[in-house]
This record gives C-alpha cells, sequence and structure tokens, in this order.
C-alpha cells in the first residue's frame, strides 16, 4: 500500500478509501467503536443518575434550601418537608451497626488470614461470600419475627436496667428501633467488612511478618502492629465501603426501625431512616413537591455514598499496590 | 520467664482466640438464618403454595405463582439490559481499553456498585415509570438491569484476562482479524467464566426489594405482557411479612424459604464449578 500512495494525489486518496474500507471489512474499527460506546455508557448511565436526580428533586431544592436539612417537619398534607430527623435516623443506625460490625470483622479478617490454616480460611470465606448473597429482604424478616421480639422481651429490658442511666437506654421497650435497626445492619454489612478486610490482608508482603517474628514478637504483636498497621488503609476502605451499605440499607431497615419521623436520644425509640422513607411513600407521594422532597432525599444519600465509595476504592487500590509493589 | 513475658505470651492467647470467636460468630449467622427460614418455612411450603393466585386479603391459603413468575419476568428483562452492556464492555476493557480511561471505567463501574439499590429504583422511575406514566414489569426489570451492569462488567472483565495470551496470539497468526479473534476464540474460551458472572449477578438482583417498590410495583393477578404492574417473590415477602395476618406471616416465611434457596444454590454450584475449573487448569 505505502508505494502505491507515495504515487501522485487521486490515486492516494483511493487508496486512502480503500484501506479504510479494508479495515471496516475485517470488522476491527467497528468492534472497537461498538464496545467503545457499550464501555462509556457506564459513564453515561453514572452521569444521568446524577442528572435525573438533580433535575427531579428541583422543586424541593429550590422551595426549602438548606432549610430541608436541618427542619423536622415532614408534612405532606401541608407541604413542609424537613429531612433531619430521617437523616438522624440513617446516621445513628449506620454508627450503631459500625460500632458493633468493625470490631467482629476485622477481628474475623485477622484470624481468616493470619491464623486459620488455608484450607480452613477458604471454607470459611466461602460461607462469608454466602452470608453477603443473602437478600436484605431475608434479614428484615427474620428480624421482624425472631429478633423484634426477643429484644422487647429480654435485651431492651436488661440494658435498662444496668445501663438504664445513660441517655442512650430510656424509654419503652419498643422492640423496634434505632439500636434493632443496628443490629440488623451490623449483621449484613459484617460480610463486607471480612471479605475486603481479608484481601487487604492477604497482600500485606511475607517478609513483614517474617521480620517482625524473627525479632522476637508475639503472633498477636506481628499481627497487630505490623501486618494490621500495613493495611490499615485498606482496613479503612472496607469500613467505608460498608458503611456506604449501611447507609443505602433499605428493606431491612424499613422492617426494624419503626418508622416514625422523631429525632430521640434514646436507641431504644423508634425512628425512620431516609431510604426507609423513600420505600414507604414514593409510590403513593402526594404531589409533586412531596415526590421531589424524596428525590432530594435520594440524592442525599447517592451523594453520601458516592463519596464514602470513591474514597474506599482509593484506599483499597492504593493498599494493594504498595502491598504488590514491596512483594516484587 | 519475667512478668512482661508472661503477659505478652498471655495476651497473644488471648487476643488470637478472640478472633477466632469473631470468625465463629459470623459464620454461625449463616446456619442461624438457614435454620430459621427452614424450620419456619417448610410448614407452610406445600405444591399449590406454587400453583395458586394469592387469596384475597384475610382469607387463608392461596399461592405466590403470579410472584414467581413476575420474578422470572423481572430477571429476564433485567439480562437483556444488563448482560450487553456489562459483557461487552468487559470486552472493551479487557481487549481495546488503554490503562488510563479502563480505569475510569472500573472506577464508574464501582461507584455505581455501590448506589444504594433504592436511588436506582428512583432512576428507573424517572426515566421509564414517568414517560410511560404507569408502573411496568419494563421498568422494574430496566432498575434491575442497571444494577447487573457492574457486577457483570467487573466479574466478565477477570475471566477474559485469564485468557492466555498464546491463544489470542495462536489466532491471529492464522491469519483472524480482532474481532474474530475475540469472538470466536477469547469469549469461548471464558465463556465458563462468563456464563457464572451473569449466574451471580442474576442471583444477586434476584433478591432486591427496594428497586420494585415504586417500578414493578406488585400485582396481586398475573400481570399480562410487560406493560402492567407485576409481583415478584421478594416484594410478596416484604409486604406479607408487614401484614397483619399469620397465615400471611406462615406464607412470608415459605416464600423466603424459596427465594434465599434459589440464590444460594446458584451461588454455591456457580462456585463450585467454578473452583474445580480453575483447579483443573493448573
Amino acid at each position: 500500500m505505502g508505494t502505491v500512495s507515495t504515487v501522485a494525489g487521486p490515486e492516494a486518496s483511493g487508496s486512502r478509501l480503500w484501506v479504510l474500507l479494508r479495515r471496516l471489512r475485517s470488522g476491527d474499527t467497528i468492534a472497537h467503536s461498538i464496545t467503545f460506546t457499550f464501555a462509556s455508557s457506564i459513564l453515561v448511565i453514572t452521569a444521568l443518575l446524577v442528572y435525573e436526580l438533580w433535575i427531579q428533586s428541583g422543586p424541593s431544592r429550590a422551595k426549602f434550601g438548606w432549610h430541608f436539612f436541618y427542619t423536622s417537619t415532614w408534612d405532606p398534607v401541608f407541604g413542609q418537608f424537613g429531612a433531619w430527623p430521617f437523616i438522624y435516623g440513617t446516621l445513628v443506625t449506620t454508627i450503631v451497626a459500625l460500632f458493633m460490625a468493625v470490631p467482629l470483622g476485622i477481628g474475623a479478617a485477622i484470624f481468616l488470614s493470619e491464623l486459620a490454616p488455608p484450607k480452613l480460611s477458604r471454607g470459611l470465606s466461602f460461607v462469608i461470600d454466602l452470608l453477603a448473597a443473602v437478600p436484605s429482604v431475608i434479614y428484615g424478616l427474620l428480624a421482624v419475627f425472631t429478633l423484634v421480639p426477643l429484644m422487647r422481651t429480654t435485651v431492651e429490658p436488661f440494658l435498662k436496667k444496668t445501663l438504664g442511666f445513660l441517655p442512650f437506654f430510656k424509654g419503652p421497650a419498643y422492640g423496634v428501633g434505632f439500636l434493632t435497626a443496628g443490629i440488623v445492619l451490623a449483621v449484613m454489612i459484617v460480610p463486607y467488612i471480612i471479605s475486603v478486610s481479608r484481601e487487604v490482608l492477604l497482600a500485606v508482603p511475607q517478609d513483614q511478618r517474617e521480620a517482625s517474628l524473627g525479632l522476637g514478637a508475639t503472633k498477636w504483636e506481628t499481627t497487630w502492629k505490623i501486618v494490621v498497621s500495613y493495611a490499615g488503609a485498606g482496613i479503612m476502605g472496607s469500613v467505608f465501603l460498608s458503611m456506604a451499605r449501611a447507609l443505602g440499607e433499605t428493606m431491612a431497615v424499613t422492617m426494624v426501625i419503626g418508622n416514625q419521623p422523631k429525632v430521640s436520644t434514646s436507641l431504644l425509640a423508634p425512628g425512620y431512616s431516609i431510604a426507609s422513607v423513600i420505600a414507604n411513600e414514593f409510590a403513593e407521594a402526594a404531589g409533586n413537591l412531596h415526590l421531589s422532597a424524596l428525590i432530594e432525599l435520594g440524592l442525599v444519600l447517592l451523594a453520601l455514598t458516592l463519596v464514602l465509595n470513591g474514597l474506599a476504592r482509593l484506599l483499597i487500590v492504593l493498599t494493594s499496590r504498595r502491598g504488590a509493589g514491596v512483594a516484587r | 520467664m519475667n512478668l512482661r513475658m508472661v503477659w505478652r505470651k498471655g495476651l497473644n492467647v488471648v487476643m488470637l482466640t478472640i478472633t477466632g470467636a469473631c470468625a465463629l460468630v459470623t459464620v454461625s449467622a449463616l446456619f442461624v438464618i438457614l435454620g430459621f427460614l427452614a424450620w419456619h418455612g417448610a410448614r407452610s411450603i406445600h405444591w399449590s403454595f406454587f400453583t395458586h393466585l394469592p387469596a384475597p386479603t384475610g382469607e387463608i391459603g392461596g399461592g405466590i405463582a403470579n410472584a414467581i413468575v413476575g420474578s422470572g419476568k423481572l430477571l429476564l428483562l433485567a439480562a437483556c439490559v444488563g448482560v450487553p452492556i456489562g459483557l461487552i464492555g468487559a470486552i472493551y476493557l479487557a481487549e481495546y481499553a488503554g490503562a488510563g480511561f479502563a480505569f475510569i471505567i472500573r472506577y464508574a463501574a464501582d461507584l455505581m456498585n455501590g448506589v444504594p439499590s433504592i436511588v436506582i429504583g428512583i432512576f428507573a422511575y424517572a426515566i421509564i415509570v414517568v414517560s410511560m406514566h404507569h408502573f411496568s414489569a419494563l421498568a422494574g426489570g430496566f432498575a434491575l438491569g442497571i444494577m447487573m451492569i457492574p457486577v457483570i462488567l467487573r466479574s466478565c472483565e477477570e475471566f477474559l484476562k485469564t485468557v492466555p495470551r498464546s491463544l489470542r496470539e495462536g489466532a491471529m497468526a492464522v491469519g483472524a482479524s480482532k474481532w474474530k479473534t475475540i469472538v470466536t476464540v477469547v469469549v469461548p474460551a471464558a465463556s465458563g467464566g462468563i456464563i457464572t458472572a451473569i449466574l451471580l449477578a442474576m442471583a444477586r438482583v434476584a433478591g432486591e426489594t427496594a428497586p420494585l417498590l415504586f417500578t414493578a410495583f406488585g400485582n396481586q393477578f398475573w400481570s399480562r405482557g410487560l406493560n402492567q404492574p407485576t409481583a415478584a417473590l421478594p416484594m410478596v415477602i416484604y409486604n406479607y411479612a408487614m401484614s397483619p395476618y399469620d397465615d400471611l406471616h406462615r406464607q412470608a416465611w415459605a416464600a423466603g424459604l424459596v427465594l434465599l434457596g434459589l440464590v444460594l444454590v446458584t451461588n454455591i454450584a456457580t462456585r463450585l464449578v467454578l473452583s474445580r475449573r480453575t483447579s483443573q487448569a493448573r
């Protein structure tokens, strides 16, 4: 081809066309552009997601502005919407969940990566992956019929008797409420913490452990001071990741939080969360403003989870790269 | 041995035991869940549960046939959205993309994977329900399909990348163009993994309730075509569990057992097949 195109102008352009045709017939250009289109559609969908929520929440944003976030009246009849009780409920349940799930998850991840024999570790990780696959409505179903009665008759009265002097454990024991929702969330996010933390811990180079053990540190000292601190950023990433899950979790929380838009210090009191109010009111929203207020809540949720996930992924990528880099 | 040494050794044993206990507690959660569901659910599963429509509110009996069919319909629709975009996108990432652009797409997919399912529901509502002016199976399937995309994309890319380079080079050496190599050599070689990825993604969205609440909406009866609201298994569990009737609670347990059974069997089977395959390959 090269020899032909050097001869003269018109023939050169003809040959260029011919080259193009040949490439089209062999299909590589087409295949490239088709796959490129499909791959970029993921970027388009992500952008569209943000755009749609932003546009659709317009009326609510215009009317309430920043007041939306710190006022507490949620009244569809009079068109007054303040989201504070829902934001509060989401934050409180997430914090309660992290409080229980983080130590449990990191402990289990340490066991799986540092102590358990490889075969046992693989088997247990398999079970934990299955736990992560259990649908959230199943957790909700179990919680409604087993955890809630247990909380009402046993756990909450016990907490009131022993820790009742704290403001967190006051008021009647309903069974449903922040604490119950937090416990269910904790059970749901533990598998994520474990599987991501385990990956990150396994990426810590072996010579770090050997050096520490060689200096006479005990197994625990090596694990805690060397391995865990080396993988610290990645473990932090796993916590952010599961925090994002907890913030957006809908069904299980809706079934056990009590669905009352109240702000209470007591963890035993019923409350409401952002995702729950969307789930309960969206299909029957009374009018445009109500709908747009609910969509604004969705936008809040989206923004929170995007930021947390973005941070988490970066931390995890950085940690595993560092591990791999040293190992080589 | 001085006191400090005793303390260090003691701490070692105690802390390591605690980590073991953490693992034990977490793993036992699965068996508690299975146990409760089997115990409560098995008592109300019989044949008519799978073949009958729901009974009118307050009456005893009835089944969830329409919800099972509805879930199947929604999953098929979801696969129509999720599989092409996820798979072809994965082919681009594995075969064509430069490192920078691939990183951006992967990052976006991971972000999308973390978006709460209820927000995806709002998205499907805004895109489809608003323009069609009514709830439909189509909107529900679209929402689930969007959720499938990042899962399929990421796992298919992994499987495509495990196809050995020598296979690609062999195909090209006998004169196949790049896309022919991909279609006839690379994708078939990774087909086991790709099918696994699709099944796992379907098992994941099969249990999603939140995005269906205001897209597929639910239905007491059979839904005809794709244009009507439809029932789905997870929504039935939610509605029955929150209802005040004992008989519906019983059915919620049974439906829960069916759903969890389907999800876990899919997960276990595909993972076992996959691990056998990879161990054979090694």
